[in-house]
């Protein structure tokens, strides 16, 4: 019973982080499609970090400064630029996934460093109350949601709109990258070119699953977690089903979910939180 | 400091010369790359830009550039039509692999049949097969609200699991010696998408590419329904005023689209590729994305901007072999392209004027 918990949290944390940092943005009124990029940008350069120092603790903190890294790119393109959000962030995990796909290579066939103690899974769960409280009960937080929900008036009140934007995005890069070195470095244990599967996509969707909410990023990320390990238990028993088809499991749930919470928000005007204001518009500053 | 001030209209010089501009910002930041990585930057840009068109192998490399560009145009003509409207169909890599199982499963069941209906009805099923894939996101979209753009990139992933499964299962050829992929249809003449004229890469696709082109052209530049799409991505509240559906539009958008790619997923499982493997979709419908913007999602701006990415496809494989360059960084390179198209997009939509000092 502990086993299946286990593999349960071991299962979800990576999207778990992920999409915590991917939440943490487009609270800010930042709709990054790139979090697949960053995730596997994390996941190679975590995984380089280890196997150069033999500690997966520096391993994931390369990771966050890699995911963050990458996503500073997007905040030029879009803050400074004033792109449209969803094409850059488009564009950034096809970047990602080309730059991991030729800087990997010589990481192939190798083994990732054995790991202790995994902090990984606890900060985690960690993460969650501590991002409600930052979030609904300080000031700062306050102000994150404030220029995702109406960037105009947070401008016309003195805020720097884009200045709490670069942060939170490079948050979303941290997480997203400390979230695809888990696959790495904790889950897979070396590095394979495309290896998080499009968990970053996943990610996306719980978001909204969640209703923009830290506990229902936590929920979302269970009832992933959930699903993969059935799946990967169900295999184990020669479930009669081909192997391919049970591993599109994951992403037919996305879609199952995204459909029921969608529905909810249309029918019964209720549940989940609503989407930040702002999401997803370019901000302006001289109009 | 600088003062962005809206344009009411974006110029012409503006919109030719940001792409110009995108792929010469490119090259420079490639060549920077390559020489951070220990290569002759000019040597490497040289093998990806030139040599497929004007080097020594370029015999063999011509052809190839309609091969990659026929299944790249046909895809991002459907999806700027899309885009245009404000409808992300980012899944076009799944309805190109679906598109391409219908169409090889139309041959293999009529295998070893002889006929004329073979190929046309392999086409229709491409057709209808990426026609599908791409409504179910349509139809979520317009029942529920579920975002297209989440739902359609989930489906990628469901179809390269199908496409694995069928060539491991049903598909896989009897007489193939327990090795996965299914038949080889250029085996098969009646299912096959041959070279139409020998040593110029006219396949079928191809024909079909330069269809698309004019009929985009036409739909989008001469037609109300033309018309409607455009007033529903630039301003979706007075296109609803004006009567146009937004469901409707949706489900032409992602359903056209997705018709494309799946009829480019047929020319080439019936043509270059061959057979149905676990690895069938090789990234033409995200690069076709690529195209699109490239080519301002205008059909004849597609039409050259997916000339220039097929030419980074052979010119990434030729400098592969010639100079040991890793096989990503054409990847790469359309990541950072798509990078400075939408920077320097800024251009052509705003007027950067100096503010005056308080």
């Amino acid at each position: 019973m502990t086993d299946l918990v286990w593999l349960l949290l071991t299962a979800s944390t990576p999207i778990l982080w992920a999409a915590l940092g991917e939440m943490v943005a487009e609270r800010a009124g930042v709709l990054n499609l790139g979090v697949e990029g960053m995730m596997i940008t994390g996941a190679l350069a975590g995984f380089a970090v280890a196997h150069a120092t033999g500690s997966p603790s520096a391993g994931f903190i390369g990771a966050a400064v890699a995911g963050a890294a990458l996503s500073l790119i997007f905040s030029l393109v879009t803050l400074v630029f004033l792109a449209n959000q969803v094409a850059t962030g488009l564009a950034l995990t096809l970047f990602g996934l080309g730059l991991t796909a030729m800087f990997g290579k010589a990481y192939e066939g190798m083994k990732a460093p054995a790991m202790g103690f995994d902090w990984v899974v606890w900060m985690g769960l960690l993460l969650v109350p501590a991002l409600w409280w930052w979030l609904n009960r300080t000031r700062a937080g306050l102000t994150l949601r404030s220029v995702g929900d109406n960037h105009d008036a947070a401008h016309a009140l003195g805020t720097p709109v884009r200045l709490v934007r670069l942060g939170a995005i490079a948050v979303g890069g941290a997480l997203a990258g400390v979230g695809g070195a888990y696959v790495s470095i904790a889950r897979v244990l070396q590095w394979t070119e495309g290896m998080t599967a499009g968990a970053g996509w996943i990610a996306l969707a719980i978001v909204v699953f969640a209703g923009w909410s830290p506990i229902g990023v936590l929920a979302g990320a269970a009832l992933f977690g959930g699903v993969t390990v059935l799946q990967l238990r169900a295999q184990a028993a020669g479930f009669h089903l081909p192997v391919q088809l049970l591993a599109a499991s994951p992403y037919i749930a996305t879609i199952i979910v995204l459909v029921l919470i969608s529905a909810q928000h249309k029918y019964l005007r209720r549940g989940a939180g609503a989407a930040p204001g702002s999401l997803g518009q370019t901000f302006h500053p001289d109009t | 400091m600088f003062r962005l001030e809206p344009r009411a209209s974006a110029p012409l010089l503006w919109q030719v010369a940001t792409p110009v501009m995108a792929v010469a910002a490119t090259m420079l930041a490639g060549g920077v790359l390559f020489a951070l990585m220990g290569h002759d930057p000019v040597a490497a840009i040289g093998t990806i830009f030139w040599d497929p068109l004007f080097g020594a192998a370029s015999g063999y490399s011509r052809p190839q550039l309609l091969v990659k560009a026929g299944p790249l145009i046909l895809i991002a003509c459907g999806l700027a039509i899309g885009f245009r409207a404000g409808i992300w169909n980012i899944g076009a890599e799944g309805q190109y692999i679906v598109g391409g199982i219908c169409g090889a499963a139309v041959a293999l069941a009529a295998h070893p049949a002889e006929g004329l209906w073979i190929f046309p009805a392999m086409v229709a099923a491409g057709l209808l097969g990426g026609w599908v894939w791409g409504m179910i996101p349509a139809l979520l979209k317009n029942w529920v609200g579920a975002s297209e753009i989440l739902v359609s990139l989930m489906l990628v992933y469901v179809a390269q699991r199908i496409a694995a499964w069928m060539a491991f299962g049903p598909m896989r050829n009897p007489e193939g010696f327990g090795m996965p992929g299914s038949r080889n249809l250029q085996h098969y003449p009646p299912a096959a998408n041959p070279e139409l004229i020998a040593g110029t890469g006219i396949h079928w696709g191809v024909v079909a590419a330069a269809v698309a082109v004019v009929a985009t052209w036409v739909l989008m530049s001469k037609s109300l329904r033309g018309f409607h799409i455009r007033v529903a991505g630039l301003a979706p509240r007075a296109a609803r005023f004006a009567g146009v559906s937004p469901g409707v539009m949706v489900a032409f958008c992602l359903g056209l689209s997705g018709a494309l790619a799946g009829v480019a997923g047929l020319f080439e499982v019936a043509g270059p590729a061959g057979q149905i493997t676990d690895s069938f979709g090789t990234g033409y419908g995200f690069t076709a994305i690529i195209v699109a913007f490239l080519g301002r999602l205008h059909p004849f701006g597609i039409l050259l901007a997916g000339l220039l990415l097929a030419l980074t496809y052979i010119g990434g494989e030729l400098a592969q072999l010639m100079l040991g360059l890793p096989a990503a960084s054409v990847q790469v390179f359309q990541g950072m392209l798509l990078f400075f198209l939408l920077a320097f997009d800024i251009l052509t939509r705003y007027r950067i004027r100096r503010r005056p000092r308080a």
